[in-house]
């Protein structure tokens, strides 16, 4: 599946609501490691069609970034029934991907 | 079988690749993350010959598809060890053994932690090793830096203009990075120096509350703050290496500007060899020169 966008709006539905694990990227488009964690991010959603995966921009999500306690980018979390279950920070492997959202 | 395996896709790695292939050798290039390497932190590249202005990931992008484009293979796995069959070498990674006829070895470097108790799970929470990644988080808040070298000074003078106050803590009395850089930190009136100085404790809740500085003298001072940024240097990525090629005491490869190691069949290119310089400029120049030896060597 494709990486969705999400917002504010949108997060509760999309997020907390999903009846998948959902595997969140805040990130930003002036973040290097962000951008060079797009196309493994995006790979490991090809490839994993249980989990959804969305992609939060943090300059205009700052609320949501806020809310979650983001303050380093890139940041993945991974939500299971509404619930945050695993986060990770910085750049890392597709392996690292797959374990941190299987853990 | 490959004619040359490169450990490491970052500006060293790729730029051999191109070399390479442009001499008609089968090339393989093993990447533990993405490509690009340390270059990809940096917002805007200045120094680099031709291009005034240029991202990190725009420059390793860039360099990727050349590679790519001309032949040369990626596969995203992290090498753990090197095995020398004389003629041939295996690389070891978590899932394959792969086998070429030599070996450049592109690591690079990673970032070097103080080494506190709690630092790691404190990275994300307000410990931070990117000061222009995270910076904007701590608008008009209270940050440190720690360090002495160019990437701290640099780290400081960007953070002074988001947030409301910086400390640059120092284990030393004066800075070694570019006079240039020392110079403009002193004109920033929200930039305090705390030198002869080492950050000894990270005290947190949930987030990081503020840093335990002792000096030299043994007084102890406790600085609240929102962020801290460390900028304490960089550790070169050769112990899976050491085994087979020789290291100095801070661990980089001794290879020379030819970038042979002592093992024959076996090259060392970027940041992670023994060297004065280390930019953009001499990353990319050490990935061609190690590409050209490795071709002399299979040619015989």
């Amino acid at each position: 599946m494709a990486v969705i966008e999400v917002t504010a709006k949108t997060f509760e539905d999309e997020v907390l609501k999903s009846d998948k694990p959902v595997l969140v990227d805040f990130n930003a488009g002036w973040c290097g490691p962000c951008q060079a964690l797009k196309p493994i991010i995006a790979e490991y959603a090809e490839s994993h069609p249980g989990v959804k995966v969305v992609s939060v921009d943090i300059d205009e999500e700052d609320e949501l970034s806020e809310n979650y306690e983001v303050f380093s980018i890139p940041c993945l979390v991974v939500f299971r029934d509404g619930e945050e279950v695993n986060r990770q920070v910085g750049l890392i492997s597709a392996d690292s991907v797959a374990d941190l959202v299987e853990a | 079988m490959y004619d040359i395996i490169i450990i490491g896709g970052g500006p060293a790695g790729m730029t051999a690749a191109i070399y390479g292939r442009r001499a008609a050798k089968k090339v393989l290039v093993l990447e533990a993350l993405s490509c690009g390497g340390q270059i990809i932190n940096t917002p805007d590249i200045e120094n680099y010959p031709v291009e005034e202005h240029i991202s990190g990931i725009d420059f390793s992008n860039r360099l990727h598809k050349q590679a790519e484009n001309l032949g040369a293979e990626f596969v995203f796995e992290k090498a753990v060890d090197i095995n020398d069959l004389g003629d041939s070498k295996e690389v070891i990674t978590a899932k394959n053994t792969y086998t070429a006829k030599a070996v450049i070895i592109a690591t690079g470097s990673a970032n070097r932690k103080l080494g506190l108790e709690n630092e790691d799970s404190l990275v994300g929470r307000g410990v931070s090793y990117c000061a222009t990644c995270d910076g904007n988080f701590y608008r008009n808040k209270t940050v440190a830096v720690v360090g002495g070298g160019n990437t701290a000074l640099e780290d400081a003078l960007y953070l002074s203009d988001i947030a409301a106050k910086v400390y640059l803590i120092h284990r030393r009395d004066s800075f070694r990075g570019e006079e240039a850089n020392a110079a403009k930190l002193s004109e920033k009136p929200n930039i305090e120096f705390v030198l002869n100085s080492n950050v000894t404790a990270l005290n947190a809740e949930k987030r990081l509350k503020s840093v335990e500085v002792t000096n030299k003298d043994g007084s102890v001072r406790t600085l609240e703050v929102n962020g801290l940024f460390i900028a304490v240097g960089r550790i070169p990525e050769n112990m899976n290496f050491a085994r087979l090629v020789e290291l100095d005491e801070a661990g980089y490869i001794p290879a020379g500007e030819n970038c042979h190691t002592g093992v024959p069949g076996i090259y060392a290119a970027g940041d992670n060899r023994a060297k004065e310089v280390r930019q953009l400029v001499t990353a990319v120049s050490d990935g061609a020169v190690a590409a050209t030896e490795v071709v002399k060597y299979i040619n015989g």
